[in-house]
């Protein structure tokens, strides 16, 4: 029986890309120091965004490619498919082996080393939402699948992940939603060697920032769209080539648009955080940036019919891609902490024999199994057609709200070690903390 | 295939369980809060046509026997989706309705599903029919049930039971009641074991039957057991003191049992969020999911939040009966169900009684009666505390005595 008569749709060619791309080679990194000189130079400066290669349809589509849906199951079920379990185990391995020892660093330079960002796309991480036949690898979507990679990628680091998932999350707008057109022209890029770094841009710099009134403007002028506003916490935004920018249309309300890094008017600045540094965030200025027509991503016609819900479920299906980011950062935190109460003494016996340190990490395996749960149910409604709205919010509602207590947790029972870099909690409790505040920026 | 939706084949059951609360439970909650210790008789009917239920074939499990494993070797490793499943997700729906109601169900009180986790086939067929209630604690020895003094001496072919039992949730109503007494003290838990007393046994004498803060239809009881003779056959499970396997069996009905009094807490959970959204609509407030939760108004947030909560503690609970079902060990994974929905049910109750503001608090309608009920959720079959202590000693690798 082949994967997609198990109803799965993940082709072995996925699995075959792991196998072959050289998981053990080390990944060289340039020095801390080197890249902390480049970072404090650029920061304060507001340049053009990074020059986009010439994305251009090379072969034009009949009609849009979209990958299939799941069948939904008739019977409960929490066991995962045998591919996804292999798939899991190989990015676990990935993680802990490359992302996990390249952390610190990355977190300290505000940046990926690009060798490792370039291991993460040989495996095929930010291609599961690209239909087959424009080379993706994947023949139905699954969000479950998704979720589980971005969930154990994030057990090595949530912010290496963020950087490393980023793209994807543009390839995949592009694989639900973009028409004939705006595929041909940008998905065999996301395929091919060298795929170009791209982002999905929600998050505005406002408080009480809410993804259904945008500030960003976007306005028709001759036939084209206009873009002024700001996005913030945008992830590589000095490399990224491409962006999928929301902001409100005139008539239209919040919509989403495909907008070149080379556009004129589009200028980016660093922007760094209280964590995701590792993605080297980044804020994005639109001042008057011209885009055409053709720009409107989801419109099911040129007045933009559909549009709205193709936002809506943008917003829905970026929430469960952070809440499985925060379940891989607060297992993380859970797998670090139980070894060292086991192991540190006071008062002649190890710190765990007291309830009150046993019982904060039963509660972090509570919580933890709970936030797991109901990202799943969310991520396998999306997969079986179901409306997903609710399960999605209250995913994300537990999820921020649990993960930043999780990632509290960790460094309180380390104590004063948990506070030093020497161990990665305190920087989980700074990436924990993004969960309630990012929108946007991933899909599953 | 991960799918955490209700399964289709369980969906009749669950309607027929929501119409049994919605149409015979809540109708008579108030009457029965009120008139505490008095039998609901309206009850008799109904048990009746959950006997009928069961026996109905496949989908059984609607009541507290549906807990009974399957053995292992039929498994060929497909997913399953059994009694235990079942079981809760009817547990659910009766205490959206009621708990007490649900507790004071004829044949369905945990002693039952303590038979149906450890009795032999023999046994099972001779309990066959009849409602057990189950005593465990005594006034000396509550979450510490190794602790019990009720001893069990063996005279002849029957066994002499002396001792003290408090708490017998339908004590008074039920045909048995399966009492924990222990064959010798000095060797600990591994000597605890489970005897099936007739309620008619003159060596069994009720003391009296508690007031309570909530579950007020459902009676408590207090027994002395004063040389209570009881036949050998009545000894559930293995008769030998084996200090290896410890509490084995006793403790094995608590990885069956928690789930379902985890789903008494989700059901009860749910009828104070849907009450309470009812409430708010009608003030003219409505919960916008697309919206973060600190762009809403502050009473949406909330129960929003304690939404997620009860999702949360109903996923957990739906886990456990389902690692159930696949003879998957779950003692961890039920203590986690039980922790989280007991302080869910308690802070969600308490949390809906406070936004309804006096609709809430007063009798007129039941949150506050709910609230009360739901705090025994949190208590029996393992405290809070106990649920805790189980998770951690699993997550960390510690025992009872590294970690007490």
């Amino acid at each position: 029986m082949n994967a997609t008569e198990r109803g799965m749709g993940l082709s072995l060619r996925a699995l075959n890309r792991l196998a072959g791309s050289g998981l053990l080679d080390r990944v060289g990194q340039r020095s801390r120091v080197e890249r902390l000189v480049y970072h404090g130079t650029r920061q304060g400066f507001r340049a053009a965004g990074a020059t986009s290669r010439g994305f251009i349809a090379a072969s034009k589509l009949a009609r849009p490619a979209r990958q299939g849906h799941a069948r939904s199951s008739d019977l409960f079920d929490i066991s995962l498919e045998e591919e996804q379990q292999m798939l899991r185990e190989a990015i676990g391995a990935f993680a802990a082996e490359q992302v996990r020892p390249a952390a610190s660093a990355a977190d300290g330079a505000c940046a990926t080393p690009p060798e490792l960002l370039a291991q993460a796309s040989e495996l095929g991480m930010t291609t599961l939402g690209v239909p087959e036949e424009l080379g993706g690898v994947m023949e139905e979507r699954s969000a479950v699948t998704s979720a589980l990679v971005a969930e154990s990628l994030a057990h090595g680091d949530l912010g290496i992940a963020f950087a490393a998932l980023a793209p994807g999350a543009v390839a995949s707008a592009l694989g639900l939603w973009g028409d004939a057109e705006q595929q041909a022209t940008y998905l065999p890029a996301f395929t091919a060697e060298n795929p170009p770094a791209a982002a999905l841009a929600l998050v505005e710099p406002r408080a009480l920032f809410d993804p259904l009134k945008l500030t960003a403007r976007a306005r028709r002028e001759e036939g084209d769209w206009v873009l002024t506003g700001t996005k913030a916490l945008v992830p590589r935004a000095g490399e990224d080539e491409l962006f999928v920018i929301a902001a409100n249309a005139d008539g239209l309300g919040p919509a989403l648009f495909v907008v070149e890094s080379s556009t004129k008017g589009l200028l980016v600045e660093d922007e760094p955080a209280m964590g995701l540094r590792a993605a080297a965030t980044g804020r994005l200025t639109l001042e008057d940036a011209r885009v055409p027509a053709a720009a409107l991503l989801g419109a099911s016609s040129p007045e933009g019919e559909g549009r709205r819900e193709v936002y809506l479920e943008c917003v829905q299906r970026a929430r469960i891609a952070w809440c499985a980011l925060a379940v891989g950062a607060a297992q993380a935190v859970l797998d670090y902490v139980i070894p060292y109460v086991n192991e540190r003494v006071a008062f002649g016996e190890p710190i765990s024999n007291r309830q009150a340190v046993a019982f904060a990490v039963a509660d972090v395996g509570i919580e933890l199994e709970g936030m797991r749960l109901l990202t799943y149910r969310a991520a396998s409604r999306a997969d079986t057609g179901k409306d997903f709205a609710r399960e999605s919010a209250l995913a994300r509602r537990l999820c921020a709200e649990k993960g930043a207590r999780i990632g509290s947790e960790g460094v309180q029972l380390l104590g004063g070690h948990g506070y030093v870099k020497e161990h990665p909690v305190e920087r989980w409790y700074r990436d924990l903390r993004a969960v309630g505040v990012m929108e946007g920026a991933l899909l599953v | 295939m991960i799918s955490l939706e209700t399964p289709k084949k369980f969906k009749p059951l669950v309607t027929q369980a929501h119409q049994v609360a919605a149409e015979v439970f809540r109708p008579i909650s108030r009457k029965y809060d009120l008139a505490e210790h008095e039998y609901p008789k309206e009850l008799d009917m109904l048990a009746s046509l959950i006997d009928g239920v069961n026996a109905g074939g496949e989908i059984g499990g609607a009541g507290a026997a549906g807990v009974r494993r399957e053995k292992k070797g039929s498994d060929n490793g497909a997913n399953r989706n059994g009694s235990n499943l079942s079981t809760v997700l009817s547990v659910m729906e009766l205490c959206w309705g009621d708990v007490g109601l649900l507790l004071s169900m004829p044949r369905q009180g945990l002693g039952n599903a303590a038979i149906a986790s450890v009795a032999n086939d023999e046994q099972l067929a001779r309990y066959d029919g009849r409602w057990a209630a189950m005593a465990i604690t005594e006034p000396e020895a509550g979450s510490d049930s190794a602790a019990i003094r009720t001893t069990a001496v063996l005279d002849g072919d029957e066994y002499v039971l002396n001792g003290e039992k408090i708490y017998v949730t339908s004590g008074e109503r039920a045909d048995l009641i399966v009492v924990w007494a222990t064959l010798d003290r000095a060797k600990g838990r591994a000597a605890i074991k489970s005897f099936v007393v007739d309620r008619e046994n003159p060596g069994l004498k009720l003391d009296r039957l508690e007031h309570k803060l909530g579950i007020r239809a459902s009676d408590t009881a207090a027994f002395r057991l004063e040389d209570c003779r009881v036949p050998q056959d009545d000894l559930l499970g293995s008769p030998t003191v084996d200090v290896k396997q410890g509490f084995g069996g006793a403790m094995q009905t608590f990885d069956n049992t928690r789930p379902l009094v985890a789903a008494m807490a989700v059901g009860l959970t749910r009828a104070c969020l849907e009450e309470t959204s009812a409430q708010l609509e009608a003030a003219g407030l409505k919960i916008d999911h697309a919206a973060p939760a600190y762009a809403q108004h502050a009473a949406a947030a909330r129960l929003q939040a304690m939404e997620a909560d009860y999702e949360a503690a109903r996923l957990l609970t739906l886990q456990a009966a389902w690692m159930a079902d696949n003879s998957k060990p779950n003692s961890l994974h039920a203590s986690m169900a039980k922790a989280k929905a007991g302080r869910t049910c308690v802070e969600v109750s308490l949390g809906c009684v406070e936004l309804c503001g006096s609709l809430g608090y007063a009798e007129t309608g039941l949150l506050e009666k709910w609230a009360r009920d739901a705090k025994i959720l949190d208590i029996f079959e393992g405290t809070q505390q106990i649920q805790l202590l189980i998770v951690a000693r699993q997550l960390l690798g510690k025992t009872s005595a590294d970690l007490r």
